[in-house]
């Protein structure tokens, strides 16, 4: 236990203990995530995520969100289990054949207002997997979109970027 | 590279039935069909383990279909092919002899459409119910681009009955931010009495689109066969097509991709025990490793462009070089990642709950391990002395060599302790090869593979041993890209190892192995 508080200590707080450029990218997105997730989600945004596909390193980035160094938690962003809890679709991947029932079954599942963000080059049209016998290509074809983070992967910074552009968006959707 | 495969078969087939194929990176003997089944029996008997097993569509060459099987026993690969009717192609089962041909030849039947004759599970596999029957789309007549359209079907589940049993149906959709696949367990109570995996969801069509794409770019798609994968990939992808190609890489890129190979590695395991922490609910573990993770990736972008190494390795080479002073740099990172690795495994070798979970928790049997012929960590924690480095030393490997952790309980916590040991070994292998990197060019012009010429490939991963395998077809262009990613044996082990365990265990035991379903279903 001592060697674990020591640890704890020695390691002390690591968000963003990034390079000026990063830093800043991610304080950015952050601040004005933390507003608009406050006005338009309560102060908090709730995230399902589901891979329709992916190589799936578009996962690895999504799920570095929640390490202690972008800590996704502190803007009041956490991922859920269920569809019902979310207010954000979270897709990485060309939806492929065998994933777009279950793709489309999780988006029916969400309340309103069912915000969908696609991942990723497959998440817009599919990238190097494009369209063919298995793969429908980008997200937009099976569900609609509201926004895309573009990269392959994207990083996590991007990430967060996006997801708070998708909420900007929503807000002044709602607001009119 | 030994040849006692081949000298076993030329004896017990005699000179005459076989006849030696073009064939880079790997010996290829056809022999005539009847004696397919029977090849098989005289790698068994002298010890040799299935390695793959595909089918490819000749009929751009005037021939029908062929059936490929690859073996291996220590350093040496050997490849045994039959070719097969046009019309009515049809082989016998391995089954008898490998049980890891279950399920090579069940996606075999299904995307090729070749018969399989005697064997026990023709259900399809990959290719889910609603597709038509009739599609098979590795077959030339398959028109990939078109969509496919859906019909009525239903997918028969190994049923069990009996007084309390009951099904717990789990997926495709997971609950955390993971890869889809579904499984169905059935359960007396906690205790699981089978668990069937049924895959195929993250299939995208990825060895048919290898045919339409050039051989540079196809290296993109290798490496995205399994992003968390892709220098290892990347790198089977290119070795196969170099050596169909007959293609020289320069020291210096060959010595730059065990660099990136070691890495992604490292940064992989890393991950993983983050993950065996956060399983067992020790939030400690899981954040600490993955800082170590993200440091690491941070380097990746720094020195060379991408976190995850994304199209670092070319066929001919490398796109990336060692600026100047990166050598120091990631000499001091690794120092870094490695003194604080080493104040975590105190904590974690001596925290009470995490033994608790790990120890005696999904245990496959070693005996299991070799029947199935799993490989990588899978294998190595189930007292299997396989690593593809050590099968197929190419350079680096040939002078730095890695050390081999071999463990036998074969349960959850040995399955994470080769990766301790493999973190500690990479550490070693990253200084070694910075030490040794030669200077010179980065990569060597490809000329594109020879019609018909063929080439071969086996990388360990970090998870195991990746094989590849290209064809060159009569236009000079791929006519066949066969992928085995580890996982597509390595799921195997998983039901077979969950069967003593509770239910809730199984996220754990799943983790332990952190199989890839997009690598497993292409
Ligand atoms: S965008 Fe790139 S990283 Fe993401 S799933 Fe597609 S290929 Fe993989």
């Amino acid at each position: 236990m001592l060697r674990i508080l020591r640890q704890i200590f020695r390691t002390g707080i690591v968000t963003e203990p990034l390079p000026p450029e990063e830093e800043a990218k991610i304080e950015l997105v952050g601040a004005r995530l933390e507003e608009s997730v406050k006005r338009v989600f309560a102060g908090s945004l709730t995230i399902r995520q589901v891979d329709a596909g992916s190589c799936n390193a578009c996962e690895l980035e999504i799920h570095a969100l929640n390490n202690s160094i972008y800590n996704c938690e502190r803007f009041g962003i956490t991922f859920t289990a269920s569809p019902r809890f979310a207010d954000m679709l979270l897709v990485t991947g060309p939806v492929s054949v065998n994933m777009a029932i279950a793709l489309k079954r999780t988006y029916d599942a969400m309340p309103p207002p069912k915000l969908v963000v696609a991942v990723g080059d497959c998440g817009y049209n599919g990238g190097i997997f494009g369209k063919s016998y298995a793969s429908l290509g980008g997200v937009a074809n099976v569900i609609p979109v509201d926004a895309y983070i573009h990269g392959c992967p994207p990083s996590p910074s991007v990430l967060l970027s996006g997801i708070l552009e998708a909420v900007g968006a929503r807000r002044l959707s709602i607001g009119k | 590279m030994t040849d006692t495969l081949h000298r076993a078969l030329v004896a017990d087939l005699r000179e005459s039935n076989i006849i030696e194929l073009p064939q880079g990176g790997a010996t290829a003997l056809r022999v005539p069909l009847p004696y397919f089944v029977r090849s098989a029996e005289v790698m068994k008997t002298a010890g040799a383990r299935l390695a793959a097993e595909w089918g490819v569509d000749e009929t751009p060459f005037g021939n029908g279909f062929a059936v490929w099987a690859a073996y291996n026993l220590g350093t040496e690969y050997l490849l045994v092919t039959a070719a097969l009717d046009a019309a009515k192609p049809a082989f016998g089962t391995l089954t008898g002899q490998y049980l890891a041909a279950f399920r090579f030849e069940r996606q075999i039947m299904s995307l090729m459409g070749l018969t399989v004759k005697g064997h026990p599970d023709p259900r399809p596999w990959i290719k889910h119910e609603d597709w038509p029957q009739d599609a098979y789309p590795l077959r030339k007549t398959c028109d990939a681009s078109a969509p496919m359209p859906r019909v009525e079907g239903t997918y028969q589940w190994i049923p069990a009955v009996g007084e309390g049993v009951f099904e717990i149906p789990v997926g495709p959709v997971h609950a955390g931010i993971i890869e889809p696949g579904h499984f169905r367990f059935q359960a007396v109570g906690e205790k699981i009495l089978n668990l069937e995996a049924r895959l195929g969801y993250v299939h995208k069509g990825i060895e048919k689109r290898f045919e339409s794409l050039s051989w540079q770019d196809a290296a993109k798609l290798a490496g995205r066969v399994s992003g968390d994968t892709t220098v290892a990939h990347a790198l089977a992808y290119a070795m196969a097509v170099e050596s169909a190609a007959g293609c020289a890489v320069p020291p210096r890129a060959q010595w730059l991709r065990g660099l990136l190979l070691e890495r992604e590695r490292m940064a992989n395991h890393l991950a993983d025990l983050a993950a065996l922490c956060n399983d067992v609910a020790f939030a400690f573990g899981y954040y600490q490793f993955w800082n170590l993770r993200e440091t690491m990736l941070r380097m990746n972008k720094t020195l060379f462009g991408h976190r995850l190494l994304m199209d670092a390795i070319v066929p001919g080479g490398v796109s990336v070089d060692l600026a100047e002073g990166a050598k120091e740099d990631i000499a001091l990172e690794i120092h870094g990642v490695i003194a604080e690795f080493k104040r975590l495994m105190e904590i974690y070798d001596d925290n009470a709950s995490l033994k608790d979970r790990l120890y005696g928790s999904g245990v496959f049997p070693q005996s299991a391990a070799f029947d199935l012929g799993v490989v990588g960590i899978a294998a190595r924690a189930s007292g299997q002395g396989l690593d593809a480095r050590l099968q197929n030393p190419f350079p680096p490997y040939d002078t730095v060599v890695p050390k081999m952790h071999v463990l036998h309980s074969g349960d959850a916590h040995s399955r994470g302790w080769v990766r301790v040991e493999e973190v500690r070994d990479g550490a070693r292998l990253i200084a070694e090869i910075l030490a040794g990197m030669p200077t010179g060019a980065t990569s060597a012009p490809l000329t594109a593979p020879a019609a018909g010429s063929a080439g071969f490939s086996a990388v360990e991963g970090w998870r195991g041993e990746i094989l590849c395998w290209v064809q060159a077809g009569p236009d000079g262009g791929i006519n066949r890209c066969m992928v085995r990613d580890p996982s597509a044996v390595n799921w195997l082990a998983l039901e077979q190892s969950i069967k003593q365990d509770m239910v809730p265990d199984f996220p754990l035991v799943n983790k332990s192995f952190n199989n890839s379903y997009s690598g497993n279903d292409l």
